[in-house]
């Protein structure tokens, strides 16, 4: 029955515009919903980094001699590590450090250049600020690699001083695919495509329904013609077209500002995106239904939010996790989403690698939507 | 002013929004539940350190020497070598992220040994650098030693002997635990989550409903709303927080080297920064769907983005260490680590303490003048 068709069309359809309406009438609303993707993209793209870039670090030459002064040019010449201080003392080096001035403090003891030339090991003394642990060990090894370079230039002396070359040369041939100068930026940016844009999406969807609960109006609307479904997705589909513009917003400052590459395609992307934002605005609907105020909308969101941002492998990978989390992602449409677009936007996969992903966000929207329908009708308070 | 006015409309308020916020069940689950599973998913969910790896070995060439290289591989935690001789075979594992890395000894290998050039590929997938940056790390040590021992069995003296060692001390974190500095930072977060979360609708939901403007009649005063609002919210967060230093001491062993009680008096020191910040939130939007996307935008994504919690504000541009800086939680945050991990820096304690007051003064204020008694 065509007309039949059309008129439901033209119910939900104005559902539609009028749940539009609700969320971006104000110009307030409408700069919430948009300028803090537009922020946060911004900020965290050059924020949210592992990258060494900028390690301030302070100096007890005790040495001052040409091996020293070799070494530390070299420690310079990386544009990495930047000089705060020179130290006098050895008494100065807990002040640098506890201040937090420096990342890291290199002593270079006395004897350091009669200790090479003698063709003995010379200690470099390198202290680091374990406060954060992860930056400290990434520029311990920095340091190590330099050192290594240094010591291979010694080693060159040796040999042309007639020292037969004893160590087995091996090379090894480094090459990163999908990111070849292995910056952490490519990694985090994509992975935001789906997370920044979740956050709000999630709670867009929670308070829609909370907040006609609590002003009254969702009874009224439960006496239309409208089923259950027409409602369902009357909200759903405001929230899920906010999801993508937010994504859009996102990936576009993504790969004009920041130039990152993008290998796969487009449609596959927001394909992607649309599946993962189907299952979030379930998730978000299904809250929505259980609760009798906006506040307690807002508070179950919040409640999972945490755990859906932290067990996605946003931050940390996810094999890293202990079995029984690893086990808990597969209820988390973060993780699929975010696999999606990490592996269309930075590894060009197709449809054949990816699949696999759109299985538990399926299932997700599947459970959630008619659970959502369900509870319109069947929750009252 | 009627000291005595005041203590009676301040109980009177205080014991409403105590029934208020224990008649609702969310935010108990929110205030204490929350915490609680954090804390768990922090301990144990959140590692930086690569354990066991997958790594795909193509070994074209099965002469023992090519054997013996890639020998150290195994028998490490960090990785788990996964034998393949085809390069075909060990690309799709990679392309399907069954491995993070490929390491290929070419059929060449031996002879090329011998005249002193062998070269060893690694592939790495970038798309997860950090990962990616470690399984290098192992793997070109694993083969470092492999070479250090074949010149040591030649008998030869090798010539790294005489050259520069790198003597390395970790400060307040020797064995370098990710989780040492992860759960102090669970504590900046708990407690911006308390604020943002429990307080950003309550100034707001009083003005939907029009209850706000019936107080107007009543001789209480702006300041005193605020109060009797913070107060109830505080000793969640006072649960919360023993909560935290519990897990944090017994659970994760983190070790806690400056003073006890100065953690307990800054943290509340922030947790009142962080409710007056959701109150504030409140009260400017006067509408509970704006007051929960801006808490949710303002406080919570900041806080575990931008204050140092696991990005180093050291290492990023001026700009966004100038916006970081705006943030109480960047105060905190620097504070925290030192106090649990360094030991008491008074003048790093005294700063904060200053900046933090500071932030508390002035929200308080500008939460207050927003419930003035005035009609639109």
């Amino acid at each position: 029955m065509p007309s039949s068709f059309v008129a439901t069309m033209a119910q939900i359809g104005a559902l539609i515009v009028k749940e539009l309406r609700a969320i971006l009438k104000e110009p307030s609303s409408r700069a919430i919903l948009l300028a803090p993707a537009l922020l946060q993209g911004l900020l965290f793209g050059y924020g949210a980094t592992y990258d060494l870039k900028h390690v301030p670090y302070a100096v007890l030459d005790q040495s001052r001699s040409a091996a020293s002064i070799a070494l530390l040019a070299r420690l310079d010449g990386t544009g990495v590590f930047v000089r705060d201080a020179t130290l006098t003392s050895s008494s100065q080096i807990a002040g640098e450090i506890d201040a937090g001035k420096a990342l890291m403090v290199i002593g270079i003891p006395s004897d350091f250049e009669v200790r090479l030339a003698a063709g003995q090991r010379a200690p470099l003394q390198v202290i680091l600020d374990g406060r954060n642990s992860s930056t400290a060990g990434a520029a311990s090894a920095y340091v190590g690699a330099i050192v290594a370079g240094y010591n291979a230039t010694l080693g060159g002396d040796a040999r042309s001083g007639g020292t037969p070359a004893n160590t087995p040369a091996v090379t090894i041939e480094r090459r990163a695919w999908y990111n070849p100068n292995l910056e952490s930026r490519w990694n985090l940016m994509p992975a935001l495509i789906a997370a920044l844009s979740m956050i709000q999406t999630l709670l867009l969807a929670a308070l829609s329904v909370a907040r006609e609960r609590e002003q009254g109006t969702f009874d009224q609307l439960l006496v239309t013609p409208l089923t259950p479904m027409q409602i369902l997705i009357g909200k759903a589909l405001p929230a899920i077209l906010v999801g993508l513009l937010q994504s859009t917003i996102i990936f576009l400052i993504i790969r004009f500002w920041f130039g990152i590459p993008m290998n796969g395609s487009v449609g596959l992307l927001y394909l992607g995106l649309l599946t993962f934002n189907i299952a979030v605005v379930g998730v978000g609907l299904s809250i929505s239904a259980l609760s009798m105020s906006m506040q307690q909308a807002m508070l179950y969101t919040f409640l999972l939010i945490m755990p859906l941002m932290l067990l996605s492998g946003l931050l940390t990978p996810v094999r890293n996790m202990p079995r029984v989390l690893q086990v808990a992602t597969y209820a988390n449409p973060l993780r699929f989403g975010m696999s999606i677009v990490r592996g269309v936007y930075l590894e060009g996969a197709g449809l054949a690698e990816v699949w696999p992903a759109f299985i538990p966000l399926f299932v997700l929207a599947a459970v959630t939507l008619p659970l959502a329908a369900w509870l319109f009708r069947n929750r009252m308070s | 002013m009627n000291t005595a006015g005041f203590t009676r409309r301040f109980m009177a308020l205080l014991r409403k929004e105590v029934r208020q916020m224990l008649r609702d069940r969310s935010n108990m689950a929110v205030g204490l539940l929350l915490p609680a599973a954090l804390i768990l998913l922090f301990g144990y969910g959140l590692s930086f350190d690569v354990k066991n790896a997958p790594v795909a070995v193509v070994l074209e060439d099965t002469s023992p020497v090519a054997r013996d290289v890639v020998d150290g591989l195994q028998g490490t935690s960090y990785l788990t070598p996964v034998w393949t001789t085809s390069m075909v075979d060990a690309e799709a594992r990679l392309r399907a992220g069954d491995v993070d890395a490929i390491v290929r000894i070419p059929v060449d290998f031996p002879s090329r040994l011998a005249a002193g050039d062998a070269r060893i590929q690694l592939v790495l997938n970038g798309a997860n650098s950090s990962t990616a940056q470690t399984v290098e790390g192992y793997v070109s040590g694993a083969i470092g030693t492999w070479a250090q021992r074949q010149v040591e069995r030649a008998g030869n003296k090798p010539f790294a002997m005489g050259g520069v060692e790198v003597v390395q001390r970790m400060w307040f974190n020797e064995a370098g635990i990710s989780t040492w500095y992860l759960v102090p930072g669970l504590i900046v977060l708990v407690m911006t989550l308390i604020g943002a979360f429990l307080t950003s609708l309550l100034i707001a939901r009083e003005w939907e409903r029009g209850t706000l403007e019936a107080l107007f009649v009543t001789p209480v005063r702006p300041m005193e709303l605020v109060l009797a609002k913070l107060v109830p919210y505080l000793v969640i967060g006072a649960i919360d927080l023993v909560l935290c230093l519990l897990a944090a001491r017994f659970l994760f062993h983190v070790p806690i080297r400056g003073s006890l009680s100065i953690i307990y008096l800054i943290s509340m020191l922030y947790l009142t920064v962080s409710l007056l910040l959701g109150l504030f939130i409140s009260g400017v939007t006067r509408n509970q769907f704006q007051a929960s996307q801006i808490a949710l935008v303002a406080s919570f994504m900041p806080a575990l983005m931008l204050s140092g919690f696991v990005f180093d504000l050291r290492n990023v541009p001026m700009a966004i260490r100038v916006v970081s800086h705006v943030l109480p939680a960047t105060h905190f945050m620097g504070l925290i680590k030192t106090l649990f991990l360094a030991g008491n820096d008074w003048s790093a304690i005294l700063r904060s303490t200053i900046i933090l007051s500071a932030y508390a003064v002035v929200l308080a204020w500008a939460t207050q003048r927003t419930l003035r008694k005035r009609l639109d």
